[in-house]
C-alpha cells in the first residue's frame, strides 16, 4: 500500500503549554476513506492541519505524500498545497463579492495556470458537483448545502492527492449533510485520498476506518 | 512499515507560483470587493497631490502668461544709460549719441528720454511745494511709445502740438498719483509755473516699469521753458532679432566714444524672464500643505490596511490552505496599497489639473501643467501606497495560517 499521508510520534504543544496532540502515529493508505472522531478539544482540527502542512509538529515525523514536511522549505509546502492537498472547511470559506466559479478557479490560483484555463477546470469541477447552473451565483445567493459544494468544488479543482475536510457538515442540516458527505465520498473514490473530522456519529458511520481521539491522544483506529 | 521504505521517491515539488498578472487581479479584489472604502481612502491620496498639483500648475500658467507678454513685447529692446562718475553725480550721454545709434546698421528704432531736472508736476498751485508725488518729469521724443511696446490707456501721445504748446502724457503711476483716470475735456496738470493740457495716459510699461511714475512733455518745449540740454538720460533701442548680442555689445561705444566704459547697457527683458523664472517656482509653503494633506492620505491608507488584514484573516489563512507563500500574502496587500495610492494619485492630477484649469480660466491665463507633473503624480502614489502598505502587508504575510482560519 502507498502511503498518502503518516505521522510518526507526532506531539503539537502551542505556546503557553497546551498540548494539542501527544505522540500520535498514524497512516493513511492512498485511497483510503478514513473518519476523524471526537469531541471538542480533542485535536482533531490540529491533526488536520499538521496534516495539511499549514503547522509544523513540535515533536514526530509527518510525511504527506510521500514528502517529509521536516525537511521541506515554506515555500516547497506551500507548492505542495497548491498541487496535491484539498481543503473544506466547517465555514465553507467563500469569498462572497465573486461568483462561484471564481471561488474556484481560486483554488488553482496559486499553481501559476492563466485565468482562463483555471475558470475552465473550475467549470468542470462545478458540473461534477452538481451546480453547473450556478456558475455566476455569489455565496450568499447560494444555500447553505450549496455553499459546501462550491467549497468542495474549489478543493478537487486541483485533483488533490489527499482531500482533508475539516467538519464539512457543522454548518448544515441533517439532510444536506447526508449529501454533503457522499458527494466527498464519491469524489474521492475517483482517485483521491479523504481524511474527514467530524463529532458526529451518524457522519463517521458511513467510512470504513474510524479513529477516535481524545485529549490529543489516539484512542481506537478501527476498519470495518 | 515506514514512509520513506513504501513510497517511491518522489519527483521534486513544483513550487507554488503568482504570476504578476495574476498578482494585480488578486490585488484588486479587496478594494473591488470594498468600493466606497477603497474610493475613500483612495481620496486622501487624490487630495495631497491635487493640491501639489495645483500649486505646480497654478505656478507654470502664471509663468507661461508672463513669458507670453515679454515675447508679445520682444526681447529685442536695448536701454543704453549713463554711468556715474567717481563721486557718484550721474553722466550723460553727449547730445551726439541719438544721431550716432540711428545710423548703426542693425538698429530698427530708438527713442530718447531726457531728465527735466527741478521740474514738478501738481494739480494745480494750491498744492504745497513739496508734495511733489514722487513724479519725475521726462522729455522724449513723439516715438517713445512704439519702441517700448506699450500704447495709451487714454488720448494719444505728444505729437507736433506738443513740440510748440505745454502738453503733457502721464505716466500710469504718475496719472493715478494725480487722480487722473482719463483725458478729455480740459484736464490740466500745474508744471513748472506753466499750466499743461494732458493729452494722454499711458499703459504700464512693463519693460521698464520706471517711466511709469513720469511725465512726458516734448524735448523743444523742456529746452525752451526748462533749458534742458539734449543729452539723453536713457535711450531705447530696438536691434534686429537676430543680431541684439552684436548690437549690445557695439552700443556703448557708439553712444559715447570717449567714455564707452561709463556707459551701461542692458536688456530689460532679461530681469523680467528672471521674474518670470521667479513666479514658476511655486511657493515652498503652499506644496508643503501639499505634503502634509498627502503624509494624512498616507496615513489613512495605512491604516485601512491595517484594518483590512485584520478583518481578512479568514481569507489570508485560505490562501495560504490554497498554496500561497508568505511572499504572495506579502505581494497582494502591498500592490492593493499601492494600487489605491495610484489610483489616488492619478485622481489628484485631474483634481490638481482641474482646479488650475479654473485658475488660468479666471485669471485668463494659459492652462499650464508641467510634463513631469503627469508621471511624478501617479509615480508619488505608488512610492507613497508602497510605504504604508509595508508594515500591512508584514502583518498579513506573518499571520500564522491555522490561526487565521480559526479568527472566522
Amino acid at each position: 500500500m502507498t502511503v498518502a499521508s503518516s505521522l510518526h510520534g507526532v506531539s503539537k504543544e502551542y505556546p503557553g503549554g497546551v498540548v494539542a496532540l501527544r505522540d500520535l502515529t498514524i497512516e493513511v493508505g492512498e485511497g483510503e476513506q478514513v473518519a476523524v472522531v471526537g469531541p471538542s478539544g480533542s485535536g482533531k482540527t490540529t491533526l488536520l492541519t499538521v496534516m495539511g502542512t499549514l503547522e509544523r509538529p513540535t515533536r514526530g515525523g509527518v510525511h504527506v505524500t510521500g514528502y517529509d514536511v521536516a525537511k521541506a522549505s515554506d515555500r516547497e509546502l506551500a507548492g505542495l498545497r497548491a498541487h496535491a492537498l484539498g481543503f473544506v472547511f466547517q465555514g465553507f470559506h467563500l469569498q462572497e463579492s465573486i461568483t462561484a466559479l471564481d471561488n474556484v478557479a481560486l483554488g488553482l490560483l496559486y499553481t501559476g495556470q492563466p485565468l482562463r484555463q483555471r475558470r475552465e477546470t473550475a467549470r468542470v469541477a462545478l458540473e461534477r458537483v452538481g451546480l453547473g447552473h450556478r456558475l455566476t451565483h455569489r455565496p450568499p445567493m447560494l444555500s447553505g448545502g450549496e455553499r459546501q459544494r462550491v467549497a468542495i468544488a474549489r478543493a478537487i479543482a486541483k485533483r488533490p492527492v489527499l482531500i482533508l475536510a475539516d467538519e464539512p457538515t457543522g454548518n448544515l442540516d441533517s439532510n444536506a449533510s447526508a449529501e454533503i458527505v457522499a458527494l466527498l465520498q464519491g469524489l474521492a473514490a475517483d482517485g483521491a485520498t479523504l481524511v474527514l473530522i467530524t463529532h458526529d456519529e451518524n457522519v463517521a458511520r458511513g467510512f470504513e476506518r474510524r479513529i477516535q481521539m481524545r485529549d490529543g491522544e489516539l484512542v481506537s483506529d478501527k476498519r470495518q | 512499515m515506514s514512509a520513506a521504505t513504501v513510497t517511491p521517491r518522489p519527483p521534486r515539488i513544483s513550487p507554488a507560483r503568482l504570476p504578476v498578472s495574476q498578482l494585480l487581479g488578486t490585488a484588486l479584489q479587496g478594494p473591488r470587493a470594498r468600493l466606497l472604502r477603497a474610493a475613500l481612502s483612495a481620496l486622501g491620496i487624490a487630495m495631497g497631490i491635487g493640491a501639489m498639483v495645483a500649486v505646480v500648475g497654478v505656478s507654470a500658467s502664471a509663468q507661461a502668461s508672463l513669458l507670453a507678454e515679454i515675447d508679445a513685447l520682444g526681447t529685442n529692446l536695448l536701454t543704453v544709460t549713463p554711468g556715474q562718475t567717481f563721486v557718484g553725480a550721474n553722466e550723460v550721454l553727449p547730445d551726439t549719441s541719438v544721431p550716432m545709434i540711428e545710423h548703426m546698421q542693425q538698429v530698427d528704432s530708438d527713442a530718447a528720454v531726457y531728465q527735466v531736472p527741478g521740474a514738478n508736476v501738481y494739480r494745480s498751485p494750491l498744492v504745497p511745494q513739496s508734495e511733489t508725488g514722487g513724479i519725475g518729469v521726462d522729455a522724449a521724443g513723439d516715438n517713445l511709445p512704439a519702441v517700448l511696446g506699450t500704447s495709451m490707456a487714454s488720448g494719444h501721445f505728444l505729437d507736433a502740438v506738443g513740440d510748440r504748446y505745454p502738453e503733457a502724457v502721464l505716466g500710469a503711476q504718475a496719472a493715478g498719483v494725480l487722480r487722473i483716470t482719463r483725458v478729455g475735456g480740459h484736464v490740466l496738470v500745474y508744471l513748472g509755473d506753466t499750466w499743461f493740457l494732458v493729452v494722454g495716459i499711458l499703459k504700464p510699461v512693463l519693460l521698464d516699469p520706471s517711466l511709469d511714475s513720469a511725465v512726458f512733455i516734448s524735448l523743444p518745449v523742456a529746452e525752451r521753458m526748462f533749458q534742458t540740454r539734449p543729452h539723453p538720460s536713457e535711450i531705447y533701442v530696438r536691434a534686429n532679432v537676430s543680431a541684439v548680442k552684436k548690437v549690445s555689445t557695439l552700443l556703448a561705444a557708439t553712444a559715447d566714444p570717449q567714455q564707452a566704459n561709463g556707459v551701461q547697457v542692458s536688456r530689460p527683458s532679461d530681469a523680467l524672464e528672471a521674474r518670470a523664472a521667479a513666479k514658476g517656482q511655486f511657493t515652498t509653503l503652499l506644496l508643503g500643505l501639499g505634503a502634509v494633506a498627502l503624509l494624512v492620505g498616507m496615513i489613512g491608507i495605512a491604516n485601512i490596511m491595517v484594518i483590512s488584514v485584520l478583518e481578512r484573516r479568514g481569507e489570508i489563512g485560505l490562501r495560504r490552505a490554497l498554496g500561497a507563500t508568505k511572499r504572495h500574502i506579502w505581494a497582494q496587500f502591498l500592490t492593493e496599497s499601492a494600487l489605491l495610492a495610484v489610483l489616488g494619485g492619478i485622481g489628484g492630477l485631474l483634481l490638481g489639473a482641474g482646479a488650475t484649469a479654473v485658475y488660468a480660466q479666471a485669471k485668463n491665463e494659459p492652462f499650464v501643467i508641467p510634463l513631469y507633473a503627469l508621471i511624478a503624480a501617479p509615480a508619488a502614489g505608488l512610492l507613497i501606497g508602497a510605504i504604508a502598505g509595508l508594515y500591512p502587508a508584514m502583518k498579513a504575510a506573518r499571520l500564522s495560517p491555522t490561526e487565521a482560519l480559526r479568527a472566522s
